[in-house]
């Protein structure tokens, strides 16, 4: 048995978008243990409850997250409609769907580009970028924000999308699943990115249940789990069924998130060409006055928002469990026995998310 | 071979002109799309200092005061939600695709709406002749 020696690796590393820390401890090279560390970025929202309105907290809502902030606005929005048993016009059902795959794949070409980036690949992360700014342009066409769209509202949404311009949305978002089906051949079939990830992290199909993994993560050690089967928003309306691997390696959940690309290109299609004609909006009158938990999958797993009204304007108790903070048990699993040098690409295999995780 | 997956695309790239522009020499032009939210204006000259806009604000950002005729907006607590040019009743508020450029100061920017020539005396009403009779 070698020395055993502790490395601390964050809270601010090259390979960290965000910050967490980890105390790994070490035999020669080996991790033996990883202890987590977050609290770095909390910033007390679940306070603000007590300061902001039902209605403005969708915007506060919107900012717990950079990159997956619509679904959270949208998850939100739904407990509280659900509290308040508030029908949400049909049309603007859709656009939410319509929106949620947007950020879905501007997220996971995020994480492509940052995957790349880990492994030294610069030019696959310069390619990943180059296609997310497409996607990001076209959110900002349709709503007027890049990645915070402001769009949902309790009772519909904001903002509404002319037909005509959703078709040539859909249209461009197809052909740039060419170029997206270009980088994910070099992500699933270049050597030197699957000498990186290929049978590093196993997580079995067994650990990732005990371990209460969710979304890519889960799906990647073979356990067929999406919260957008249950049907929210539009997904009962459209044809899909969840994206499984069975390794569980990086590699595995790599083609989970490379799958799910194409999954939501299709998605975005099908729930454009069922956009109804209608309001986007009704007028909400009342205070809530209930409690409902709300699911939603964003594209680091499931996101549950939990609220409580007492009949006043201020709502009584908002919480939210975020999907990161269920990865992490997986992740200080997957460390133990990894060499030092793949701890980098183990910390991005469970797409860390510490701003929504500490909230 | 798939060591060799990357190189159609690096050859095109290399072919083609570059997606990324020389930033300080030739800076990007905003997106122009009619929904862009970059920031608040106001025409001040329509403003009826209503405060409707305030106290719809999530963030505080704006005060209003009626009697200065005095609108006030705090560019760096600005969220940019659109909330309040969606409430203004007289249209004066609009989102413009420009971003607000960066600071060196936590300075407001401060609209004063010019004081107005005291309206003339109502006239008074053109007699009207008694009707004959």
């Amino acid at each position: 048995m070698g020395t055993r020696t502790v490395i601390p690796f964050g809270p601010q590393h090259p390979a960290l978008p965000e910050p967490i820390h980890l105390d790994l401890v070490l035999e020669d090279e080996r991790v033996v243990e990883a202890i987590p560390k977050i609290g770095f970025v909390h910033r007390g929202f679940e306070k603000l409850v007590e300061k902001m309105d039902f209605n403005e907290l969708v915007y506060v809502a919107d900012r717990i997250c950079g990159i997956c902030a619509f679904i959270h606005s949208m998850a939100y929005c739904q407990a509280v409609e659900a509290v308040m048993n508030v029908e949400v016009p049909p049309r603007a059902v859709f656009l939410r769907t319509v929106w949620s795959e947007l950020a879905r794949l501007q997220s996971h070409l995020l994480w492509l580009g940052f995957m790349a980036d880990v492994m030294g690949f610069e030019s696959l992360f310069m390619q990943s970028f180059r296609l997310r700014e497409k996607i990001v342009d076209i959110l900002e066409e349709m709503t007027g924000g890049r990645i915070i769209l402001g769009v949902c509202r309790v009772g519909g949404v904001r903002r509404d999308v002319a037909n005509d311009t959703l078709a040539g949305i859909v249209g461009r978002v197809k052909d740039l699943a060419k170029d997206m089906r270009r980088l994910a051949d070099v992500f699933l079939q270049d050597d030197s990115v699957k000498h990186r990830m290929v049978g590093v992290g196993v997580l079995t199909r067994e650990q990732a249940a005990d371990l209460g993994c969710v979304g890519p993560v889960m799906r990647a050690s073979g356990i067929s789990r999406d919260t957008r089967t249950l049907g929210y928003a539009g997904y009962g309306f459209v044809d899909f069924s969840p994206v499984v691997e069975t390794a569980g390696d990086s590699y595995a959940r790599c083609a989970v998130r490379i799958r799910e690309l194409f999954q939501s290109v299709g998605l975005i299609e099908q729930a454009a060409g069922k956009v109804p004609a209608g309001e986007v909006s009704v007028k909400v009158s009342g205070y809530p006055d209930g409690e409902y938990h709300s699911r939603c999958e964003q594209p680091r797993g499931e996101v549950i928002h939990y609220v409580k009204g007492d009949g006043t304007r201020y709502l009584q108790r908002y919480r939210v469990r975020t999907p990161t903070f269920a990865n992490i048990p997986a992740l200080v699993k997957m460390l133990q026995g990894c060499e030092l040098a793949d701890v980098p690409i183990l910390v991005l295999t469970i797409d860390p998310c510490i701003s929504c995780t500490e909230r | 071979m798939s060591v060799l997956g990357m190189t159609r695309t690096t050859i095109g790239n290399l072919l083609s002109r570059p997606s990324t522009r020389r930033y300080p020499t030739k800076v990007k032009e905003p997106h122009r799309t009619p929904k862009s939210r970059g920031r608040i204006q106001i025409d001040i000259e329509t403003c009826i200092f209503c405060s409707a806009c305030a106290k719809r604000c999530p963030t505080d950002a704006i005060i209003v005061s009626k009697p200065d005729k005095v609108w006030e907006i705090d560019r760096l607590r600005c969220c940019t939600c659109n909330a309040c040019v969606e409430v203004c009743p007289k249209k004066c508020l609009d989102m413009d695709f420009r971003y607000t450029l960066p600071t060196v100061t936590k300075d407001k920017d401060i609209f004063k709406q010019a004081p107005r020539p005291p309206k003339p005396p109502e006239s008074a009403a053109p007699e009207v002749p008694a009707p004959p009779g």
